[in-house]
């Protein structure tokens, strides 16, 4: 397919903190899109794939101060290894290339079949967002799983590493409609993941982050927005909108001083 | 029954004992056998290694056999590079336990990756940027140079050396040995500072990131010096235990001493290095990272206690006793130095890798532990049972230690 009209697209996602419920739709939307193995037990929480992981967050302050927000944790899609790089840090350490950022898209693949499961991606990703296939794919028969499992997505197989991959599969599918309709670009509303479809909150926005028209590149520019663990400058394609001073100040890390609440906001 | 192998003018003992003396050895052998059986068979979910330690026990055994197992290269390069004359009654000994090492610790990571027959694609789809693809080209190429290393010694063995061919290739191969010793030494340099590198450019985890010069963070030159400075240590340490168990002496003094020097004066630069280094991490990578030094020993078992260790007890101590001639002459002091040198070594490869993996990144995930499954241990003992059962059968076959004969008159 020809490259299309814009040139270097910049997929990213924003997602509203305080919209989130903690309802966890995001999760189980994002599992049941990509096929996402799971265990006949699911509390070994170390072990256990999810794309899209929900974390629970508190203030920390007792009753009737307390506070909670929920940290919905894709794969960030980082640009940057933290030094300068100009790919993530999983995709440097990769030994056998076998995770790669498209710098088209701004994706952060994972070919599957070329992974030989040396886990050092998941030694260099800070957010845990790569997760190892521990046991053999798993689909519990006879209670209908088998039949939600989806053609576009290859199923891992044991011994290699999965994530997160922004629904890469939707974006290739909106390509090829737009291809077939004689079109060279695709419109926001043709590329969207799973998770920003199926939250019911409608917490999170996914968009071309290049693309001034894309409300995901409007939404970034909010004072409120940030990224997880922004000083280790791994440039996440992934922003968080929170009004609460301690939640944007337990995304990061902050000596003394350090941390600035939001003070003035304008328009 | 089998005295026509064993090397001539020497004494060892009886084949029953021999045998006798594996069977530990074997069992150990059997036990990772077992184990890795299971890994290969049922996965990698045999261990308890998980997405939180994605290394475990396994990287930190091969980390550190390959860092003791540096005596061998290093023994080369003094040896026949620098010329130290006196290093020929170790050098056969070095090479064998870095085949011992290098060789053990490939057999553990081929059972340690997730898809083990796809181990090739590091070569044919190698990423360049990657330091574990620096790390798995050296270590297999310096694999080749150590088995080059050791087969003139192999033929060396009383029957092998009757075939004149063999006498004639073994003997040619000894001859262009500095070659090799060359080459070992390169590959070496920058395996050792590679798997240094690979936890130093974890920039996203400041708990491993490094600054560094160009692109090589500075824990790629720590782990060379410290791998130098400990594996003539581990030399001396095995030497000795085959000398306690032989109730043998079998190299002169002179040859451990000079290893014994050369370990204290590198100890010492490393350790000057390693707490410069430790400094420019705190007031560096650590602030940058808006977290302070003391942040990263809070959780779990992990506290101040490590620095403490691996700096002060498992470094300055050993250093200081190895610089003093004295001390380092008497047998006692010398061994608990060595002793204590190669435990920091193990010590500091396993905070670079149990401690990095164990704190968390995000300020609010939560702290985990790991303890290794029977597996894990199974296969790392193997590697021990391994070691032993070569370097003994070695030992008795080959003329592994070339002053053995004079150091042993009586035994003639």
């Amino acid at each position: 397919m020809e490259q299309q009209k814009g040139g270097i697209y910049r997929y990213g996602m924003v997602i509203d903190l305080d919209k989130c419920t903690g309802c966890g739709t995001c999760m189980i939307a994002c599992a049941a899109e990509n096929n996402v193995s799971v265990r006949p037990d699911q509390t070994d929480k170390e072990r256990t794939i999810t794309w899209m992981k929900l974390y629970k967050i508190t203030n920390g302050k007792e009753f009737p101060h307390t506070e909670v927000s929920y940290f919905p944790r894709p794969c960030m899609h980082c640009d940057e290894d933290g030094r300068g790089h100009h790919q993530p840090s999983c995709v440097s350490v990769c030994v056998a290339t076998a995770t790669k950022i498209d710098h088209n898209t701004g994706i952060v693949s994972q070919i599957y079949t070329r992974c030989i499961g040396c886990r050092y991606c998941q030694a260099a990703c800070p957010y845990g967002a790569r997760y190892f296939n521990w046991w053999d794919t798993y689909f519990p028969k006879g209670k209908g799983l088998e039949r939600y499992l989806s053609p576009e997505i290859s199923p891992r197989m044991r011994g290699v590493v999965e994530k997160c991959t922004f629904c890469h599969h939707r974006l290739m599918r909106a390509k090829t409609q737009a291809y077939a309709e004689d079109r060279t670009d695709i419109e926001e509303h043709e590329y969207t993941t799973a998770c920003a479809e199926a939250c019911p909150a409608q917490a999170i926005t996914f968009g071309d982050l290049n693309n001034p028209e894309h409300k995901v590149s409007q939404l970034i520019k909010s004072p409120y927005a940030f990224r997880l663990l922004e000083r280790l400058n791994t440039k996440p394609k992934v922003y968080y909108l929170s009004t609460k001073d301690w939640v944007r100040k337990m995304a990061d890390n902050y000596l003394p001083g350090e941390f600035k609440p939001v003070t003035k906001v304008t328009g | 029954m089998d005295s026509p192998l064993l090397p001539e003018g020497v004494k060892r003992c009886s084949t029953t004992t021999f045998l006798f003396w594996t069977l530990p050895w074997l069992a150990l052998l059997a036990w990772g056998g077992l184990s890795a059986f299971l890994c290969l068979w049922k996965g990698l979910n045999q261990t308890n290694m998980s997405n939180v330690f994605a290394f475990a026990l396994w990287i930190v055994f091969d980390l550190a056999i390959i860092a003791l197992g540096a005596g061998a290269f290093f023994t080369g390069f003094l040896t026949y590079i620098i010329g130290k004359g006196e290093l020929k009654n170790v050098i056969n000994a070095a090479v064998i336990i870095g085949f011992i090492c290098y060789s053990g610790a490939m057999g553990m990571l081929g059972i340690d990756i997730g898809q083990p027959i796809r181990g090739w694609f590091i070569f044919w789809h190698a990423n360049i940027h990657s330091m574990l693809v620096e790390v798995s080209f050296c270590i297999t190429c310096y694999l080749m140079v150590l088995g080059i290393e050791f087969i003139p010694l192999i033929l060396r063995n009383r029957q092998l050396d009757k075939i004149r061919g063999l006498h004639i290739f073994g003997h040619s191969l000894h001859e262009i040995m500095a070659v090799f010793a060359a080459t070992g030494t390169f590959l070496s340099f920058f395996h050792q500072g590679s798997l240094g590198g690979m936890f130093g450019v974890l920039y996203a985890r400041p708990f491993a990131a490094r600054d560094g010069f160009y692109i090589w963070p500075w824990t790629f030159f720590l782990f060379i010096l410290s791998a130098i400075a400990a594996g003539p240590c581990f030399t001396i340490l095995c030497t000795k235990l085959t000398e306690k168990i032989t109730r043998k002496k079998l190299v002169p003094d002179n040859a451990i001493q000079l290893l014994a020097k050369i370990s204290a004066w590198l100890l010492s630069i490393y350790l000057v290095l390693k707490i410069a280094d430790t400094l420019g991490w705190i007031y560096g990578v650590v602030p940058r990272a808006g977290l302070k030094f003391i942040d990263f020993y809070r959780e779990g078992p992990y506290g101040i206690w490590l620095v403490v260790c691996e700096i002060v007890i498992f470094g300055i101590i050993p250093a200081i006793i190895l610089l003093i001639p004295k001390a380092r002459r008497h047998q006692g002091w010398l061994i608990t130095a060595c002793l204590l040198n190669c435990t920091g070594i193990v010590l500091n490869r396993f905070v670079f890798i149990i401690v990095t993996l164990a704190i968390p990144v995000m300020p609010f995930d939560r702290f985990w532990s790991y303890l290794p499954t029977w597996q894990e241990w199974g296969i790392a003992m193997a590697v021990i049972g391994y070691g032993f059962l070569l370097f003994s059968t070695a030992y008795r076959y080959l003329p592994v230690f070339p002053q053995e004969r004079e150091l042993n008159p009586a035994t003639e």
